[in-house]
């Protein structure tokens, strides 16, 4: 790791100023920095601490709940507000990484985690997303865990968080020191620049996250399969949230992870439910409507099947379908 | 095993680390200890360790684990991977686990830190590390501390009503040797 200079601010206007120098980079809980720096995939001149900022807080008020940037994934996973409304965020935390990481990582962090694309990780290779236009041995090398959506000719890395799926899944919207961002348009896809991953700006600090709390939210499950029983990253997952009226799906919102290059909304797989009973032929088409645009590689072709199937499975359980 | 062996193993291995960093400065530029020539700008901070006070001068890049093992000489708490995966490096802050090699020891100033070296009341061992030894729940030793350190957060979050919550609780930390029926069996021994 490269040396830096650390400053430890106690107020947001220090730590966005301080932010504010071309090299400088935030620290929260430094499970993926620290890494990312150890292993040569990023350097940067300071490092700016920002757990001294009051920005821990889990409230709810009225039909809102706001989680602070700063709150670890562990209290937000055991919060009661959010597992009584949000089931979704709580459960694929509760499956995301070890109760030590979970106990560090914050929530702010956790959305900016970097791709766990093995060669984006290893300094003696080439990577777009590394350096950009050195090219992107993934497209024909070791890409079984690579996206099959939203990928290009630049970069198919898929986004590595499971909270990011949820939080798509329920509506949040991301709160920053200058703005609010709905959750939809946070993530970008790589297009020419696949280094370029938010819409975030160099400095901009995440200082929280709002979830409205719906009967749509409140119905919402997270399944995530690996490729081994825990403490692994996703191989596909499935978030949905379901608001039935008697038979018929009122709402739907359905996101993947492990299969996409941003945390994934399917607006075509909704459709196919949104209005109709819930069964094996809606649920089969809208899996085959979230499929329809893929595109494999060698080694995860797998993916499309596996995804239609836990997207099922999970469909089956969240709305008792037999 | 026996006070005086252990200081004996210590003695290797801090000779033979000094073998290592002489080699490293032999070669040029991106090795650690090059840079550290370079840049010499450490930081002045007081760790609060075992409930006792350690002032030290680190660079602010040396993670929470180096620097309980290369400054304070608690090499007690060891270093698998450096990347978060094993769980060798756990220690306690405020109670809470943490991995320390996935933390800057200049972020962990102003709180209560305890490692594997705490755990003893006088000449008495922890009730946890009583269980590893009646369970046989260790082999190498390697993960060892960070198993116990872990093991003794997981009892005290309540994680413990099933084996299966134990291995999912306790997932954090990997045995090359393979003891994790003995180390769940030690949990629950130790939590009962
Ligand atoms: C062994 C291991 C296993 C893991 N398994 C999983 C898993 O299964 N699922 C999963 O989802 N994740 C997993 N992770 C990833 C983990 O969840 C992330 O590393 C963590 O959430 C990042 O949060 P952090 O607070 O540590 O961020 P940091 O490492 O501190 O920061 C990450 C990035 O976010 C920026 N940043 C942080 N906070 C802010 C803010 N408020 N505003 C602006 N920028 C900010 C930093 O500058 C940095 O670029 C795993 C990690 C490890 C080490
Ligand atoms: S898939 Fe993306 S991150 Fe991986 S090597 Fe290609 S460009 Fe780099
Ligand atoms: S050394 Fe810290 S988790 Fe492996
Ligand atoms: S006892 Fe050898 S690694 Fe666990």
């Amino acid at each position: 790791m490269k040396n830096f200079t650390y400053a430890a601010p106690r107020n947001v206007a220090d730590a966005v100023r301080l932010a504010g120098q071309p090299d400088a980079r935030f620290i929260a809980g430094g499970t993926d920095l620290l890494n990312l720096m150890k292993d040569g995939a990023q350097s940067h001149g300071a490092i700016i601490d920002i757990n001294g900022l009051a920005l821990g807080d889990i409230v709810q008020r009225n039909d809102v709940i706001r989680i602070g940037a700063l709150a670890r994934m562990s209290d937000v996973a055991a919060h009661p507000a959010v597992r009584r409304s949000l089931p979704v965020v709580s459960e694929a935390l509760l499956n995301s990484a070890s109760p030590q990481v979970r106990n560090m990582a914050a929530v702010g962090g956790n959305v900016l985690q970097r791709t766990r694309c093995g060669y984006f990780r290893d300094s003696g290779t080439t990577c777009n997303k590394k350096a950009p236009g050195s090219g992107c041995p993934a497209l024909e090398g070791e890409n079984r865990g690579h996206a099959i959506l939203g990928g290009s000719d630049h970069c198919i890395a898929v986004h590595p968080s499971d909270l990011a799926v949820a939080l798509l899944a329920v509506d949040a919207v991301v709160l920053t020191d200058r703005r609010r961002i709905p959750f939809a348009d946070f993530h970008v896809v790589p297009g020419t620049t696949p280094d370029q991953e938010t819409v975030l700006g160099h400095g901009e600090l995440i200082t929280g996250f709002e979830i409205p709390v719906t009967p749509l939210a409140a119905r919402s499950r997270y399944l995530k399969l690996r490729d081994r029983a825990t403490f692994e990253f996703a191989v596909v997952a499935v978030a949905a949230a379901l608001n039935m009226r008697g038979d018929t799906v009122r709402d739907v919102r359905l996101t993947f992870g492990g299969v996409a290059t941003k945390p994934w909304r399917s607006p075509e797989a909704e459709e196919a439910l949104r209005g109709k009973p819930l069964t094996t032929t809606t649920i089969t088409e809208a899996g085959r409507a979230l499929v329809r645009g893929a595109v494999t590689r060698d080694h995860n072709a797998f993916k499309v099947d596996l995804v239609q199937r836990a997207l099922d499975g999970l469909l089956r359980d969240l709305g008792g379908v037999r | 095993m026996t006070a005086d062996s252990e200081y004996k193993r210590r003695t290797v291995l801090k000779a033979g680390s000094a073998a290592v960093t002489a080699t490293l400065v032999a070669t040029p530029a991106a090795t650690p200890a090059a840079a550290a020539q370079t840049d010499s700008s450490s930081v002045d901070m007081t760790l609060r360790v075992n409930g006792r006070d350690h002032r030290l001068a680190v660079e602010p890049r040396v993670t929470l684990l180096d620097a309980l093992r290369e400054r304070l000489d608690l090499t007690g708490t060891k270093k698998g991977c450096d990347r978060g995966e094993c769980g060798a490096c756990t220690v306690l802050v405020d109670g809470r686990r943490i991995k320390s090699c996935l933390t800057l020891a200049v972020m962990r100033q102003n709180v209560e830190i305890t490692t594997i070296e705490g755990l003893v009341r006088g000449d008495k061992l922890h009730p946890l590390q009583e269980a590893f030894i009646r369970q046989d729940a260790l082999q190498c030793g390697g993960c060892t501390p960070g198993q116990i350190m872990s093991g003794v957060a997981c009892i005290s979050e309540g994680h413990t009503r099933s084996a299966d919550e134990i291995r999912e609780w306790m997932s954090g930390n990997l045995c090359r040797c393979a003891c994790y029926p003995n180390i769940v069996a030690a949990i629950q021994d130790a939590a009962k």
